[in-house]
């Protein structure tokens, strides 16, 4: 088949199989084998058809590629319109990359209400990608609010003892901060008279947006609370250990791996894109939040107990440092936000996995209660210490490459950031080192960890492509790299040229 | 001379078409009323039940017959639209699916059916009157057929204290509201010397209003909000939705309503009511902050879907504060279509209300709702859709409701209230969402049976499933036809009386920031 006549539907296709996957499981019959061979074929074959974006990917064009744009509804003027760039891109296939590995590690962790579990990890995964591949703020909107209540499902129905306590607020958290985004979209809707993405930028870039000038800022916070509270962004972080520890495996995987990095998409794309001046001018108390969250996530991530709550911090304190690249303007410090993105959906899904694994043979999180398990695991052992290096940032590991892009953007901007910044990286290297130095070295402290299984079949085969993953991103960034820095020069030539038109 | 007069006074057949589904609904309401002796006393439930349904059904096609020949009847009293014929299918549908939804209610609570089904037919004939009438004495009548068999209904669980308790009270406090109305017909008949809609908007047009034209239409105002639960006037409603039968609260939540608001828009821009934009303001603000904050503490899931009623009248009143005319259009389609979207979502949470509470309506707490998600996945499934949407999701109905009223809002600049309206349905989603913990994160800490969905009611609940879910996804359609009757109900174009509209700008026009 000739793949350019596909080009035009693909992004249709990659959103909507796991969709088209969920619906077929409510019809099938309670057979919890079937349901997930069926989940797994819908994930692995939306990971396939989402390699063809990647693939075909022309980076020299239009900056949005794989566009598709019909008329859903007249009046309002809302389109169906879908389109990836160097950006989105890749956060679509991290996606359709975790989903799989999802469900491999609910394998056996899910044995009850198994059919509704994977529904709604197939609703969840379709409404991921929505968010990543719409270019109509409507559709945006539709997709974001859409993953809400999967999730909040997941982490209520099927997390842990506090699991109640942990989806209301996780749900109400988002909720209340998304609807400013909504005021703000329906605000520019209102003036604009569209929803297209592309349109409303270049009305604003234009200055034909009328009383855009005295409600810029209020928009800008509109967007920007939505996003904030989403990173999560220091203060607005106190939702994200309850829900991390709380919920199932999959579910803190796709919290951590995808879920978070919408709000620094969205900031990228719409704060940016929309809003360039309002950026520049809120800069400095960003990056000081930024910083916060950074050396107070990981300061926090330390004194954990609890070794999910600890990943929960830590992803505070690496999502600090996506915030902090996207706001120092500098062509290094996108290029390793968005790396960041990526190799943090990486190597933190696969710690929120191998910390699952272990809550399945124990049923605990508790750092205290493990000691010396590379005797017993000598795999999980040697697996783990992988994910740990790649996340803490050794060269030749994913975690690196990001996080020097990133360091070195901030040092361009202003040297104190990169300085403050750069603390993190010996913090993240602490405290991951510390939790793996108490788990596995030493002596085996409570007999009942002697005869705990090494890693089964399955479990390998959800970890292993992390590993992997984390390896080639580190060697060969420029894969990632070649099609995100033409996207993000293009983002920093558009606000430039705002800059200069003024 | 005369012999003219009398030949315009006397009704043509084009008359009697134009209240065709009126007239079909009233036979068919008689009909059940004589039918009720000779039918069996055991068997009577669902043959008087089936005669409703069939007469809704037939409503429905006449309704269709009528919108063929629109235009006015009976010496210009009625006047048949595309406005009117939306609010004709849109009551006689909710009264379809609530007559589906009282065949097992009625057989559980061991209600003698009788005249109930007869009852809903006649409240019917009086909302869709209602939505066509354009002269003031004919809606005060229509209002109180509708009224007056709403009374009735409401009082049904004759063996509970509580029942007669809220009907009571609905018509104590019913009847001062409609006494309100009328006050407020008859000052702006003083105003304008007329009662036609047409008429008066032409006078108000003419000149600066008087004092007297303000009062009226706040009098009328009052009478209109109580019939649609807006704060301040909306105290009586948990009491009476608590005591009420079920799926006479779901039909009394949505179709009198869904009447009152039509009545409510005719009055509000078609005779474009001056003084109105603090009054509607107000009461929005009020209505949306009042019903979902006390909603939050709610026990009885009847009492919390009666605030959260009292809540989206006033997200809906948001679409009345419109003051041009280019506004007013996108605030008119805006309010056709939540009241549309409103109806089915709310109609079909009523009907999984009330299959659940069981003889004597025990089961109606929170707490009851325990572990729905398992003992019955596909009822508590329909359920969560109807909170989802009722919460304001995408893909069904009540998201593109919320989200026309607030963009017609911003539209208008009323920055504030579409703010206050944002976090309130924010604030909101909390407790629509306590339910659905309740069904599916909970377990059952006592026993409830679950008794099968029968057929009318399964049936009643996919058709509000379908509607909610097709107002969500193909919105299209229906708004396209709502924003077509909202051109037609305002006055004609030369028509804006720029005083009245500078008058009733306030300082709130201008963006603040």
């Amino acid at each position: 088949m000739n793949p350019e006549s596909f080009s035009p539907y693909i992004l249709t296709w990659v959103t909507f199989a796991p969709l088209a996957g969920a619906l077929c499981l409510t019809v099938l019959p309670r057979r919890d084998r079937d349901i997930r061979i069926i989940s797994l074929v819908f994930s692995l074959l939306t990971f396939g058809l989402s390699l063809h974006l990647p693939v075909y990917f022309r980076h020299e064009t239009s900056p949005f590629h794989y566009e598709i744009s019909r008329q859903w509804i007249s009046s309002p003027n809302i389109h169906y319109h879908m389109g990836v760039d160097g950006i989105s891109l890749w956060l679509v296939v991290l996606t359709t990359f975790l989903s799989p590995l999802c469900v491999l590690i609910s394998w056996k962790s899910v044995h009850d209400q198994v059919k509704e579990f994977f529904i709604l990890l197939l609703i969840l995964e379709s409404a991921l990608i929505g968010v990543f591949t719409s270019l109509d703020l409507f559709l945006f909107y539709f997709f974001w609010e859409a993953t809400l209540i999967p999730m909040a499902l997941l982490i209520g129905v099927f997390g842990h003892e506090r699991r109640i306590y942990a989806a209301v607020k996780f749900f109400m958290y988002t909720m209340i901060a998304s609807v400013f985004m909504l005021a703000a979209i329906l605000w520019l809707y209102a003036h604009t008279g569209t929803f297209d993405f592309v349109e409303i930028r270049d009305q604003i870039a234009r200055g034909s947006v009328a009383n855009f000038p005295a409600a810029a800022q209020w928009l800008f916070l509109g967007f920007f609370l939505a996003f904030a509270v989403k990173v999560p962004l220091f203060p607005f972080h106190t939702w994200l250990p309850d829900a991390h520890v709380e919920a199932p495996t999959a579910g803190s995987v796709l919290l951590a791996g995808v879920l978070l990095k919408m709000g620094t998409y969205g900031m990228l794309r719409f704060n940016l894109g929309l809003f360039p001046d309002q950026s520049r001018q809120n800069a400095p108390w960003i990056i000081v939040l930024a910083l916060i969250g950074i050396v107070y996530g990981a300061l926090v991530a330390m004194v954990q107990p609890n070794m999910k709550k600890l990943i929960a911090y830590s992803s505070v304190s690496h999502l600090g440092f996506v915030v902090l690249g996207i706001f120092s303007f500098t062509q290094l410090g996108l290029n390793g936000a968005m790396f960041v993105m990526l190799a943090h959906g990486v190597s933190t899904g696969a710690l929120f996995m191998l910390a699952g694994i272990l809550h399945e043979r124990r049923h605990t999180y508790e750092i205290s209660e493990f000691g010396g398990l590379a005797s017993p695991m000598p795999v999980y052992a040697a697996s783990y210490l992988f994910i740990v290096l790649a996340s803490v940032g050794l060269p030749l590991l994913n975690g690196f490459i990001g996080e020097f892009l990133v360091l070195s953007g901030a040092f361009q901007a202003r040297a104190i950031y990169g300085i403050i910044g750069a603390t993190g990286v010996i913090w993240s290297a602490c405290y991951l080192l510390w939790m793996y130095q108490r788990v596995f070295y030493g002596k085996v402290t409570h007999p009942v960890n002697n005869s705990l299984n090494d890693l089964l079949g399955f479990e390998k085969a959800a970890i292993w492509p992390c590993v992997v993953a984390a390896l080639v991103m580190g060697v060969a960034p420029i894969l990632w790299l070649s099609a995100i820095d033409p996207a993000v020069h293009t983002a920093l030539a558009q606000m430039a040229s705002k800059a200069v038109g003024q | 001379m005369t012999a003219i007069l009398l030949a315009q006074a006397i009704p043509q057949g084009a008359d009697y078409v134009r209240i065709l589904p009126e007239l079909v609904l009233s036979l068919f309401g008689i009909v059940i009323m004589l039918l009720d002796p000779f039918v069996d006393e055991e068997k009577n439930q669902k043959t008087l039940g089936l005669i409703g349904f069939a007469g809704t059904l037939a409503g429905l096609a006449s309704t269709w017959y009528m919108a063929k020949s629109p235009g006015l009847a009976f010496s210009n009293m009625v006047r048949v639209d595309s406005f009117a014929v939306f609010f004709h299918f849109l009551v006689i549908a909710i009264a379809a699916v609530v007559i589906l939804t009282s065949f097992e209610y009625m057989a559980v609570q061991r209600i003698r059916a009788s005249e109930y089904y007869a009852l809903i037919l006649f409240s019917v004939v009086g909302m869709a009157l209602m939505s066509s009438a354009v002269e003031l004495v004919l809606i005060f009548i229509a209002l109180e057929i509708s009224s007056i068999s709403t009374y009735i209904l409401v009082g049904f669980r004759r063996q509970e204290a509580a029942s007669s308790e809220s009907s009571l009270k609905y018509f104590l406090l019913g009847s001062f509201a409609t006494a309100f109305f009328l006050y407020g017909v008859a000052m702006l008949f003083g105003a304008t010397g007329s009662t036609n809609i047409d008429v008066i908007s032409q006078t108000l047009r003419a000149g600066p209003a008087e004092v007297l034209v303000y009062v009226a239409v706040a009098l009328m105002f009052v009478g209109l909000g109580f019939k649609v639960a807006a704060a301040p006037f909306h105290v009586w409603t948990p009491d009476v939705y608590e005591g009420a039968p079920a799926p006479v609260v779901g039909f009394m939540s949505t179709a009198p309503k869904a009447a009152a608001f039509a009545v409510l828009l005719r009055v509000v821009f078609a005779i474009n009511a001056p003084g109105r934009f603090w009054l509607v303001w107000v009461a929005a603000a009020l209505s949306m902050t009042l019903g979902n904050v006390s909603a939050l503490v709610q026990t009885n899931v009847k009492r919390l879907l009666a605030y959260s009623s009292i809540a989206h009248a006033g997200y809906l009143l948001v679409a009345f504060a419109m003051t041009t005319r280019e506004d007013s259009s996108i605030g008119i389609s805006a309010a056709m279509f939540y009241a549309a979207a409103y109806a089915a979502m709310n109609v079909g949470a009523f009907a999984v209300v009330s299959h659940f509470a069981n003889a004597g309506e025990r089961y109606v707490t929170l707490e009851d709702y325990e572990g729905l998600g398992r003992t019955s996945p596909l009822l508590a499934a329909t359920l969560s859709i109807f909170l989802l949407s009722l919460i304001g999701i995408p893909i069904t109905g009540g998201f593109f409701a919320k989200f026309y009223v607030f963009s017609a809002a911003l539209k208008a600049n009323l920055i504030w209230l579409t703010l206050i309206g944002v976090v309130n349905s924010a604030i909101g989603a909390y407790y629509y969402l306590r339910i659905i913990v309740m069904m599916y994160m909970r377990e059952a800490r006592r026993e409830v049976p679950v008794t099968p969905v029968p057929f009318g009611l399964g049936l009643a609940l996919a058709l509000s499933l379908v509607a909610t879910l097709y107002l969500g996804v193909a919105p299209n359609r229906v708004l396209q036809y709502a924003q077509q009757s909202a051109k037609g109900l305002l006055p004609q174009q030369a028509a804006t009386a720029p005083t009245s509209s500078a008058q009733v700008e306030p300082a709130a026009n201008i963006p603040r920031h």
